[in-house]
This record gives C-alpha cells, structure tokens and sequence, in this order.
C-alpha cells in the first residue's frame, strides 16, 4: 500500500493532558506526528487538533483507532480522503542590506507577500498557503536570507462534513 | 449537606457499591483513612502497593465487578504501576485511588509528590487529576463509569490533600458525568456474510479470548459451539469461557497450545475469532497463521482489529450481542451444518489428538508438576478458583487443569507478571469466603509479592498456595536449554528459603511434598484447613513446558519434548 501524508482532524474535550495523552499514545506506539496544530473551536470546552502522519492506509487507520481510544476525543476524521482545504503559515524575518533591499522589496510586488512590520533594517512577512505553496514562497525567500522564521501546523477543514 | 472530600470519596464508594477496597496508607491519604477509621467499608491492609492492585484486580477478575485500590502519593502511587499495567493490558476494570500533595504544591518537588498522572497515562485506560473539591464527586462516578464500559481497564484518580480536606455542599442526584457507554449497532449483513462463510466451510474453528469473559458471553459461545459442532480453541485469556471439559474443547493455541488446537487452526478453513486481540504468544508467524482460513473477528474495540492478523470480517461490537445476532440469524436462516462434512473434520481434529494428546512422563521418583495440577482437580474436582504466577507454573496450569466455568482461571495474560498470583488469590478469596482459592506458584514469582503472606495471615484470608518448586526460572531456564545451548545464565535460583519455615515465619501453615505419592495426602490436609498454606511441591528440575512453538516458528511447528511424550 502507498505510503502518504495524511491530515487528520480530531475533535476533543478540552481537558487536561489531551495533548499528552494525544501524543503518548501515538508516539508510544511508534508513530510519528509530522506537523501538529490545537486551539479551541467556538467553545472553549471542545478543541481541534490538526496532525499530519506519514504512512499507508492500514497503519493510518491503526493511528485513527488509537485515538479513538482516547476517552476525551470526541471525532477522529481523515481529510485526505474527502474535499478538504489546507493552510499553513509562515512568519519570516528578512534583513534589509543596501545588496537585498530592491530584490526582496521586488519580490514583494511580484508574489504579493504581505509585510506585517516594515523596520529599517528588517522585515517581517506573513505567507499563507497550502505546502506547496509555503514551498514555493521558502525557496524564493532562502537566497534573500532568513534571519528568522516560524512555520505553523497544517489546518485543515473538509469542504462537505 | 456539607461534607469533606474524604467523606465525599466514601459516600461515592458507597454509592458505587464498592464492598472491600485493598490498600495502604500514607501521609497524603491520612484525611480519608481518618474517616475509613469510621467507616463500615472493609478495607484490607496489604503489605506492598503492588499488591493491593493485584488484589483489586483479582476481585475483579474473579466478580465481574470493578476492583478499587487506594494508595498514598510518591512511592506508594508509582508501585501500582506494574499492577495496573498488568491490569491495563488484560482488559481488567479497577478505579485506583492514589493521594497527591496539595495542589499549591503540585510541580514544587514536594516530599512523596510524583507526576502519578504522568506516570500512568500509557498503562491506564483513562486517568485523572482532582484539582478542585467541586469536580471530585463526579470525577469518582465517571472514572468507575470509563473502567466497567466499552473495553473495560484500569482507570486512575489522583486525590490532592488540600482537596480531601475541604468542604463542599453533597447532593448525589445533581451529579453529571458524559456517558462512555457504546451502542449495540445491530449488523444484519455482517451477519448473513457469516452465514455464509458458515454454509461453505467444511472445516471452522471458534477461538475465544478473554473478551468472551470479560463480555459475560461464554454461554452464547458455548451455545454456537454445540448447536452447530464446531469445535473451540482458545488463548490463555479465554480459558474458562467454554467449558474445558467438553469434546468440542481443544485447549489453548499458541505458543503452549496443544498440538491438535494448534494443527486445527493451521488446517481449519473458517477461523471464528471472539474478543480476541492475536497476541504474537497466540499467533506463532503472522504470514502462516490460519493460512487456510478465513477470519471472522468479533471486538468490541476497532482498535484490536487489523493490528496484527488481517481478517476478512471484522464485526465491531460488545462479544454477547454480537453472538447473540449471530445465534438468532442462524436459527431464523435455518443454517445447518454439512454433518457429514463437520464429521470429517472432527474426526481429523481426534485423529491428532490421539497422535499427539496432552502428555508428561512419569517415572515415579520424581513430582512431576503436571501431575500436582492433575491431582489438585481430582482432589477439587475442579470446584476451584486458581490464580498463577507467571512461567511454567502458568503454561502447565492452562494445560493440565480444565476449568469449566468463566472467571475461575486468574492470571496475568498480557503483561505476564511475576508476583501476580498470590495477592490476586487474596483479592479473589475476599469476594468468595467460600470457595476454594488456590495460587499455582513457581519458586521465582512467589518470591515477588511474599509479603502478602502476612496479608493473608493478618486476616486469615483462607488461601492455598501450590508451589511448583524446581528451584529455577524455569520458563528462562526452558529456553536458554532450547535456544541459547543450555547455558543457564542466573536462573538457577536453589538458594531460596526454607518455604515451610517461611510460612510459619508468616503464621501460616507450611507443608512439603518430595515424592510423587505424597501428592493427593498433601493436598487434601493442606486444603482442608481452615487457613492459609503453603505447599511447598519439590519437583522435577528440568521439566519444560510442551508443546512449544519456538520463536519465529509458525505455529504448525512444535517442539513436543521427549520421545516417550508421544504415546
């Protein structure tokens, strides 16, 4: 079976130790959280956890049941497998030097990047996009020098429920 | 009505119906022993926290119902853990209560505080944390609620002091919790797809497990095996859900299992699986186990389906519903089996167990331990509770003692842990004043928990320990003898004590047999007293445990020991 990644939407009670207890139980049975993302939905009670893991079907469904075992989550959905959206976000720090300034700032104007925080002798940008996007905008971004960067989790949402 | 938290943590108890808790007090859970000082709930004082949740976890075990424990902060909370990992892994439902420091001290390095929450969280079902007074009444009803529902298993509540101290108004009736119980999804066409696999099968086997048990489902099992003739193997945690004495029985499979349950599964063509989780103890080589067949896996956990052996039907439910739809669809669809066809087979299963039955050699010197088991249900006849240690003593107990009835054969299957046996037999014996308890010991294991001797002799908990003493780690012996050219590396474990005098160090009675004719007058004085004894069984030293499939084998290979064991 096709190994690939797969981004998995857990709805959960906002307890305690949820993320904990998430991770133990996957990392202690030898699987791997690639990129994780948590914060509460409309109600503070309920969270939503985004997490991407590599694998083939079988063992991602094996991921699937062992959260489901997990007595505070609620839901445990793959969005690989229907219509969904991806997003993730970047902040990145570029210095400003009399050499890189026309480039950057051109490169500014050509992929329509937004500028948070324009200092002197710094910026700070904010990319969103789905990873291939976020990609795209990183190899573009390497050769102007990255003082600084923070790359978020995927989030996800499925287009029909 | 105001109450304390200590107070409040009784009355839950209380209202839970909880008879005796197994425990062990400390400085953190002095506020609830003061009012256990008042109270009517037995609790039983062991010697060791470990064997407080094994006690807890035989009385489960051995009642159906959830085991309770109660221990102090620190140290007394990390040495339940290896009790309810052995718990957790067995499916057994306990609610552990374990005192914490104040919360105002939780993360200061406090004297006895450990993170028990932390500790716990891979080996329990579900844990808690109470860190205010207003969620500890409801905290207590769900943590039993999650330990008895679904796949039952050891749930743990972590008690601050500050939290047993303070005071809070009491009304039961407004206490809310979420319901973790799971609804019985009705499956008509996994039902008739088993109809049909039935219809064309000439050759199916029923395995039980310990879901069968824990389900409370051994009659229905019982029932598809006679109605239908087919017979039924089992692991070490189904032993007891179908009546071992019964033709259609086979034994246990697997690593230990007999040869004939073990060629049935390798030849059978319809493999009935029932709260079952194919253990690699069970399954010997993923690749050629039940290569023949197809498989029908009933659980009530998705979780324990496609881990290990891919089954071409999974039915996800409680293990009695589900046979009982199945039961019901079969009647109503007039399913009948091939008689002919079904004779063939079990004529085919006879012929292996003629070839090769269950066997030990005897040559009258020596105590066999197959034969102190044998001889122990002639004398019981088998109206017994046995608990085990783990190793041969086990192995030969599921092997050699048939067990009729469910929730007789207590041992600790998944984790395999040493020292179970007697503080289990303890817990057991306090739900069954009545009933024969006994504890099938090895000379190692026992030696883990032997302080719970002075919990039996503190209370005159009537319990029988047999030790099958052969002075090794004989089950490590056993496979540095097969596997690693005898080279017994620290097993050799002849320096021991006097058992007999240990006993009556203890205050109990201490017997001792050395010669196979002092067997059955042993057993018969040492269980007819009214106390706890230990009898110390000298037997043969190098006996192995066969048959034994080796490690990567498939399970169609076994070593089956000496010649003279065939015939």
């Amino acid at each position: 079976m096709e190994k690939k990644e797969h981004i998995i939407s857990i709805l959960v009670h906002n307890k305690p130790d949820v993320l904990a207890r998430i991770a133990g139980a996957l990392g202690g049975k030898g699987y791997n959280i690639e990129s994780l993302s948590v914060n509460t939905t409309t109600s503070y009670e309920i969270s939503k956890i985004v997490m991407t893991s590599v694998g083939n079907q079988a063992t991602i469904t094996r991921i699937e049941n062992q959260l489901r075992r997990i007595v505070d989550v609620i839901a445990v959905d793959d969005l690989t497998n229907v219509e969904s959206i991806h997003r993730e976000l970047i902040l990145v720090k570029l210095i400003l030097t009399a050499d890189s300034k026309a480039k950057i700032e051109k490169a500014i104007d050509t992929y329509k990047w937004k500028v948070i925080v324009s200092a002197d002798t710094y910026i700070i940008l904010e990319i969103t996009g789905d990873k291939p996007q976020i990609d795209f905008a990183l190899a573009r971004l390497e050769p102007m020098g990255i003082a600084d960067i923070t790359r978020t989790g995927i989030v996800a949402l499925a287009l029909e429920n | 009505m105001k109450l304390k938290g200590s107070q409040i943590l009784l009355k839950m108890l209380e209202l839970e119906k909880v008879d005796i808790i197994f425990g062990y007090p400390g400085g953190t859970v002095l506020d609830i022993y003061d009012q256990l000082y008042k109270s009517k709930l037995k609790h039983i004082l062991v010697r060791h926290e470990q064997g407080a949740v094994h006690a807890a976890d035989g009385y489960a075990r051995a009642t159906g119902k959830v085991g309770v424990c109660l221990v102090t902060s620190g140290p007394g909370a990390t040495n339940t853990v290896t009790g309810i990992a052995t718990a957790n892994m067995d499916s057994i439902p306990l609610v552990v209560f374990t005192g914490q420091v104040p919360t105002t001290l939780i993360g200061n390095d406090a004297f006895q505080e450990c993170d028990i929450t932390g500790i716990t969280r891979p080996c329990t079902k579900h844990n808690f944390l109470v860190r205010n007074i207003e969620e500890l009444a409801a905290t207590i009803k769900e943590a039993f609620h999650i330990a008895r529902t679904g796949r039952p298993g050891p749930v743990l509540v972590d008690l601050p002091k500050n939290v047993m101290a303070a005071e809070i108004d009491f009304d039961p009736a407004t206490i809310q919790i979420r319901n973790h119980e799971t609804i019985h999804k009705p499956a008509p066409k996994k039902m008739a797809q088993v109809y049909e696999m039935l219809s064309h099968a000439k050759r199916p086997l029923i395995m039980t497990g310990g879901g069968v048990i824990l389900g409370k489902a051994s009659s229905e099992l019982t029932e598809l095996s006679r109605k239908y003739q087919i017979p039924v193997t089992g692991t070490l945690m189904g032993i007891g859900s179908f009546p071992g004495t019964d033709p259609l029985w086979l034994g246990m499979l697997g690593m230990h299992g007999t040869y004939y349950a073990n060629m049935a599964v390798s030849h059978c063509d319809l493999l009935i699986a029932v709260g079952v989780r194919f253990d690699d103890r069970v399954t010997g080589t993923i690749e050629t186990f039940a290569a023949n067949a197809q498989i029908v896996q009933i659980d009530i956990d998705p979780s324990s389906i496609n881990k290990n052996v891919v089954v071409d039907l999974p039915i996800i439910g409680a293990t009695k519903t589900t046979l009982q739809d199945m039961l019901k669809f079969l009647a109503e669809h007039n399913y009948m089996q091939q008689a002919a066809e079904r004779k063939e087979w079990l004529e085919q299963i006879a012929g292996w167990k003629e070839q090769v039955p269950l066997t030990y050699c005897q040559n009258g010197k020596v105590i066999k331990p197959q034969q102190v088991i044998e001889t122990l249900h002639k004398v019981t006849k088998g109206d017994v509770i046995i608990t085990t240690e783990v190793g041969q003593n086990q192995m030969w107990t599921a092997q050699f003692f048939p067990f009729d009835l469910p929730n007789t054969f207590i041992t600790s299957g998944g984790l395999g842990t040493m020292g179970y046996g007697l503080p289990a037999a303890i817990g057991v014996k306090c739900a069954f004043p009545d009933k024969q308890v006994v504890d099938i010991a090895g000379d190692g294991s026992i030696q883990m928990n032997i302080q719970e001797l002075a919990t039996a002799a503190q209370y005159n908990i009537n319990v029988k320990i047999v030790l099958l003493n052969n002075g090794y780690l004989g089950m490590v012996r056993q496979w540095q003898e097969l596997f690693y050219e005898k080279r017994y590396s620290h097993t050799d474990m002849t320096y021991a004590p006097d058992f007999v005098k240990l006993a009556e160090a203890f205050g109990i009675v201490g017997l001792r047999a050395t010669k196979p004719e002092e067997i059955e007058p042993t057993l018969i004085k040492g269980l007819a007293l009214n106390k706890p004894v230990l009898m110390d069984f000298r037997v043969s030293r190098d006996e192995c445990v066969y048959p034994m499939v080796g490690p990567g084998s498939s399970i169609s290979e076994m070593k089956l020991g000496t010649r003279e064991m065939i015939n």
